[in-house]
């Protein structure tokens, strides 16, 4: 695959540096079967350093889960070699099922069947249940 | 449906209604007899605390309820491997109202997103335990008539205390109130209580190890027992235990206005001889609780429709 020119697929460009892989890992990009680069540490004008992910494929990205990780990422979608949307990203109010509470008294983690939820607060992301903080908002 | 799963599920006017009905049930206790006849209350409780659960049913039959239980522990289903959330949907068939106690944080909210009747938090490790707050609120009415300009010192185990949070958290939407965090270092109050809880309402608060030399500026002393299971070490556990011991003699020279409460169960925080003195008043904190239970039932039942 050509990183500089994807014809069908998915670019998310100004990911700040280091936040690709992680980026990568939730999208469960690794595990499809698909060409995916991530170039890290590019320079970049307006941010000294970004990361970016190309997808060589018309795949459904989860915008919430780009939000959470970097909400300052964009996401550019390409056909037939032209840009031809670009997904606005925010913040979501609630995460579903993305990343799971570390908290091992959390009900979540005994019972399997419980869907994951972190929910937005003023100071982060708080497990639904026990109100601890999501692992990637610890500075 | 509305269940109660944390204190602040609760506004301060709807903890009024909840006082102005207790305190009636307290005056007339005839005219609530048959409040609740042919409703059922479930105990669920999957961890024993059997003094919690006894209040729940002395509430409910105090109403004149049913209640059932599932057995504590290891009879429970839990043991046969099935869901908090399999067996609120399972409960709901049976009974009016549920009152669930969980080893696990978060249980009781995922027991109400799948009950189709109103579920009780009876303490969800060491999370939520709302029935005990408000037993502890319905105490400081009674016995100060009054939410506003109050200073309460908190005494002992302020890191891993529930019920310090939790009290903290509902005060903290009075006007006035100031707190005194009376701890040993190692127990301190979190900084996530202070920044969340503290901070957003503007409560002032002082930090101090010395339990008799902040006693003068007390409205309310509300002593906690140093948790065991909290310690990883036994050592640490005894050194910290006995550090805040309230006797006879430093209750001398505390102010007459000064209540002393207890969520009890004491290990030997507080001395038996304190017991008669007319400041104690943290056996009244238990009768008040069965009152404050009784009325957030009937509350719920209502809301429900099911009254
Ligand atoms: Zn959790």
């Amino acid at each position: 695959m050509n990183i500089d020119s994807i014809r069908n697929g998915i670019v998310i460009d100004h990911i700040s540096p280091g936040k690709g892989m992680r980026l990568v890992q939730l999208l469960n990009l690794d595990r499809e079967d698909m060409s995916v680069a991530i170039i890290k540490n590019v320079h970049s004008r307006k941010m000294g350093k970004k990361d970016i992910i190309k997808i060589d494929a018309e795949i459904p990205v989860d915008l919430d889960v780009i939000g959470f990780v970097d909400p300052e990422a964009t996401v550019n979608r390409i056909q037939d070699g032209v840009l031809t949307e670009k997904k606005k990203i925010v913040q979501p109010k609630q995460l579903v099922n993305v990343i799971r509470c570390r908290n091992p008294r959390c009900i979540t983690s005994v019972e399997q069947e419980i869907r994951h939820v972190f929910v937005l607060r003023d100071d982060g992301y708080r497990c639904l249940y026990c109100e601890t903080r999501a692992e990637e908002d610890r500075k | 449906m509305r269940s109660v799963i944390d204190i602040m599920d609760l506004s301060t006017a709807e903890i009024q209604d909840l006082i102005v009905t207790a305190e009636d049930i307290i005056e007339n206790p005839d005219q609530y007899a048959h409040a609740c006849e042919r409703k059922k209350l479930a105990t669920l409780f999957f961890e024993p605390s059997t003094r919690t659960r006894m209040s729940f049913e002395a509430a409910m039959y105090e109403l004149g309820g049913h209640v059932i239980s599932m057995s504590e522990a290891n009879s429970s289903s839990a043991a046969k491997g099935e869901s908090v959330a399999d067996t609120a949907k399972t409960v709901s068939n049976y009974v009016d109202i549920i009152a669930m106690r969980h080893p696990k944080e978060g249980a009781a909210l995922v027991a109400s997103m799948n009950a189709s009747v109103p579920v009780i938090n009876a303490g969800d490790g060491g999370h939520c335990h709302p029935t005990q707050t408000m037993a502890d609120l319905l105490t400081i009415w009674r016995e100060k008539k009054q939410f506003d300009h109050l200073t309460i010192g908190f005494c002992g185990d302020l890191k891993f205390g529930r019920t310090v949070h939790s009290l903290a958290g509902a005060m903290a939407r009075y006007e006035g109130t100031k707190l005194v965090l009376i701890s040993p270092e190692e127990l301190r109050l979190p900084d996530y209580v202070k920044k969340n809880i503290l901070a957003p309402a503007g409560v002032p608060f002082t930090e101090t190890t010395d339990l008799e030399g902040s006693m003068n500026d007390l409205d309310i002393l509300y002593m906690t027992r140093v948790q065991r299971e909290r310690f990883f070490n036994e050592e640490d556990y005894l050194r910290l235990k006995d550090r805040y011991i309230l006797t006879e003699e430093k209750l001398k020279s505390a102010p007459e206005r000064m209540i002393v409460m207890h969520p009890l169960p004491r290990v030997n925080e507080i001395s038996v001889a304190v017991d008669e003195d007319p400041r104690a008043c943290y056996f009244k904190q238990v009768l008040y609780g069965k009152y404050m239970r009784m009325a957030l039932i009937l509350k719920l039942l209502k809301e429900a429709g099911r009254l």
